[in-house]
Parts: structure tokens; C-alpha cells; sequence
């Protein structure tokens, strides 16, 4: 573990509560970059409330969360979202796509949302859902997808900006296993291509053996030997 | 489930001798064990014993003479009828790991730890099968093999899940009688 190049993304003795219910309770993790790791644990483990810390959409009660070095849990807000917008991609298990508008229009909108002319935004969506088998989807409402092909797009908005980091909720909880392993198939195959490291949430242990490690999270906290440097 | 069968299987798909149904063997069966060649030449000879396979002749295509062995009407049939049955599913549990547990509880070790070593090598060979199928040109009897030892795996690691949560559970509950 000293061998491990500093890490680009670090969580240490996270605390968080909602309410008086404990969903962390000194979690540690780091994420180096380019690498893929999966995070899994039972149900109400913390593992979702983990991701979020480590994304900037929830701010931990306690600890540290750092970003190439800087402090994410400390930002102000909008410094907050121009990073999440710049450089982390977020996935979820569903319900991220915008229902009103077509596949590639949601594929475009982070990049119109940084500055993006309409017309490049599209090209650039346009050639993510060719590379994730879904162009011809690219006027389909989410509504008119299947599962697979939704998170798939879904996949194809993570990743349009060029993220350095992907956190991937559950992303294939809501999917059939073959449908699970293509969505899987695309995600490490474009991380690995474009050298984005990827924090995975998953309770499936055949979607955490695609990332290079598994960390275990029980009770708020990580099992074993996750030992900050 | 007998290399007499999988012999059987493999001849069905044309006269062959001894090395080359073990090669065939390992093309088609690619994560399981693999066969012995004095196995393979053994139950050759118990299947032409007992009329499932004969010999067709030799050929030694420059090397040593070797005998060349074809399936009959009834080995055909056999394997047939075999392969067409409904397999029981299996009624012993008489896996290692189960067992290595219920002992590791009996001598009064620590199953916790067990299981979360465990755990980590099974996620090990499951990192390794993944990469095998999802290679870029990956044959189907690999993804399909590296699939099934997967899914039993995770069968594995969901058994070994669901008791470590028990094992905590039952701790407690000894702890709320011991304090009571």
C-alpha cells in the first residue's frame, strides 16, 4: 500500500448522521488515479452516504474529504458544483436522465452547461452513445428505453466531459445480469481508456470483480485493513 | 457427471485418438480440471469394452502410430439419454468452506476473520475469471465457462455474507443472555 501513488481522491474518518441515525462512523478510503474500486456492503452499510461525501453532494458531519489536494468537504458551494461539473461524472441506479428530453440532449447537457455550442455538444453526446451502442436511441425519450439502454446513456452523460473521477451508484442494481455486464463492460472500458478513476457502490460481488480492488464498508466504517498512508 | 460422458460428448463430433480428445477437452471445458492422458486412454478402453465407442484404425501422420476411435450407435444414444436428464439438484452440502467454518466455530476460533479472508480471495479469483471473459475476443466456451465458476463464487460469497450478519447477531444475542 506505500507503493500507491498519492491518492486523487481521500476520505478520512468521515462522520455523518442523519438525524440519530449514524450513516458513517469514521469511514477511509482513498481512490488513486486511474484506478477502479469497488465499494460494497450490506444495505444501510454507509456505502451511498460514502459516495456522496466523496462526490461534494453531501458534506460529511466529520473528517476530511480531499481532491487532488484540495478540500471538498471545505468549498464553498459554487466551487463545489463547477467541480462536480468539470471533473467527476455521477451515475446512479436510475432516475438521473431528464424525462423531457431525448437521449442525446441529456448527453449533451453537461457540456452546454460548461459553454458548449448546442451543435458540438451534440456531436460530442452523439459519438458517447455510438460508442456505447445506443445512437440509434438518440431521439428516445428515457421513458422509451430499456433499462439497460438508459443506463447506458446514462453512462454516455457521466462520462461526456471527460471526468477524472466516476462514482457509479449501483449503476446496474436495476438491471438483468446480461444487461448488468454490458453497462459494466462500458464503464471499465472507457475509465481504463481515458484514465478516470472510478468509485463503484455495488452489493453484487460479480460487478465489484470488475473494478482492481474491493473495500468493505459495515456498519459506517471500512472492514479490514484500509490504512490511511 | 463421468469423463466417460464428456469422452462420449467430445467423440460426437468425429473419430479422434487420445491426444486429441484431451485437446478438445481443454478447448471446451476451459476452467475445469484437466484431464489426465493415462484417464483419457483408460476409459477409452472401458467405452470400447462396453460397446459405446470401437476402433476405427491407426494413423501416425509421421509421428508414433496412434489408434483412432469413433463413437458407435449405442455410445451415441448414450450420450444422448445423458445429457437430455435433469440434474438433481445437489442435496449434501459438503463444501470446504462451510465445513472450515462450522469446525472454525467448533474449536473456538474466530469465523469472522475466516470469512473476511475468505472473502478475499474468492473476490481475487473473481477479478481474475472477469478480466478472462470480458478480453477482447474471449471465445464463447470461456465466457461461458468463466460465467458459471462466477456465478457459483458469488453463491459463495452470499452464503458467506448472510453468516457473518448471522454470527454477529447470534454474538450479541449471547452477550444480551450473558449480561442478563
Amino acid at each position: 500500500m506505500s507503493n500507491r501513488p498519492a491518492p486523487l481522491v481521500a476520505a478520512r474518518d468521515l462522520v455523518k448522521s442523519y438525524g440519530r441515525t449514524p450513516a458513517l462512523r469514521g469511514a477511509c478510503l482513498e481512490v488513486g488515479e486511474g484506478e477502479i474500486v469497488a465499494v460494497t456492503g450490506a444495505s444501510g452499510s454507509g456505502k451511498s452516504t460514502l459516495l456522496h461525501c466523496l462526490a461534494g453532494i453531501v458534506r460529511p458531519d466529520g473528517g476530511t474529504v480531499t481532491y487532488d489536494g484540495k478540500r471538498v468537504d471545505l468549498l464553498p458551494e459554487d466551487r463545489l458544483s463547477e467541480l462536480r461539473r468539470t471533473d467527476f461524472g455521477v451515475m446512479f441506479q436510475f432516475g438521473q436522465l431528464i424525462p423531457e428530453l431525448t437521449a442525446v440532449d441529456n448527453v449533451a447537457l453537461p457540456l452546454m452547461l460548461a459553454g458548449t455550442a448546442r451543435g458540438t455538444a451534440q456531436e460530442r453526446a452523439e459519438e458517447w452513445l455510438e460508442r456505447f451502442g445506443v445512437r440509434e436511441q438518440k431521439d428516445l425519450r428515457p421513458g422509451e428505453l430499456s433499462g439497460g439502454q438508459e443506463q447506458r446513456v446514462a453512462l454516455a452523460r457521466a462520462l461526456v466531459t471527460g471526468p477524472r473521477v466516476v462514482f457509479a451508484d449501483e449503476p446496474t442494481g436495476a438491471l438483468d445480469s446480461l444487461a448488468g455486464e454490458q453497462v459494466m463492460t462500458a464503464l471499465v472500458g472507457a475509465a481504463r481508456a481515458s484514465g478516470a478513476a472510478v468509485l463503484l457502490i455495488t452489493h453484487d460481488a460479480t460487478v465489484a470483480a470488475y473494478a482492481d480492488r474491493e473495500v468493505r464498508l459495515r456498519d459506517g466504517a471500512v472492514v479490514g485493513a484500509e490504512v490511511p498512508a | 457427471m463421468s469423463t466417460r460422458h464428456i469422452l462420449l460428448g467430445l467423440l460426437a463430433k468425429g473419430p479422434s485418438h487420445g491426444y486429441e480428445l484431451k485437446q478438445r477437452h481443454d478447448e471446451h471445458f476451459p476452467q475445469a480440471r484437466p484431464l489426465a492422458y493415462g484417464q483419457v486412454y483408460t476409459t477409452l478402453q472401458r467405452l470400447v469394452r462396453d460397446g459405446l465407442a470401437e476402433v476405427e484404425g491407426t494413423d501416425s501422420d509421421g509421428g508414433p502410430e496412434r489408434t483412432l476411435y469413433r463413437l458407435t450407435e449405442k455410445g451415441s444414444r448414450e450420450v444422448t439419454a445423458w445429457a437430455g436428464q435433469v440434474t438433481p439438484p445437489a442435496p449434501f452440502v459438503a463444501n470446504e468452506i462451510f465445513t472450515k467454518v462450522v469446525v472454525t466455530i467448533l474449536t473456538g476460533g474466530d469465523p469472522a476473520a475466516h470469512l473476511l479472508a475468505q472473502r478475499a480471495a474468492h473476490m481475487e479469483r473473481m477479478r481474475e475469471l472477469t478480466a478472462l471473459k470480458t478480453a477482447p475476443g474471449a471465445d464463447l466456451t470461456t465466457v461461458l465457462s468463466a460465467d458459471y465458476a462466477l456465478n457459483h463464487l458469488d453463491a459463495d460469497l452470499r452464503w458467506m455474507t448472510t453468516t457473518q450478519a448471522r454470527l454477529a447477531s447470534l454474538t450479541a444475542l449471547t452477550m444480551e443472555v450473558d449480561r442478563a
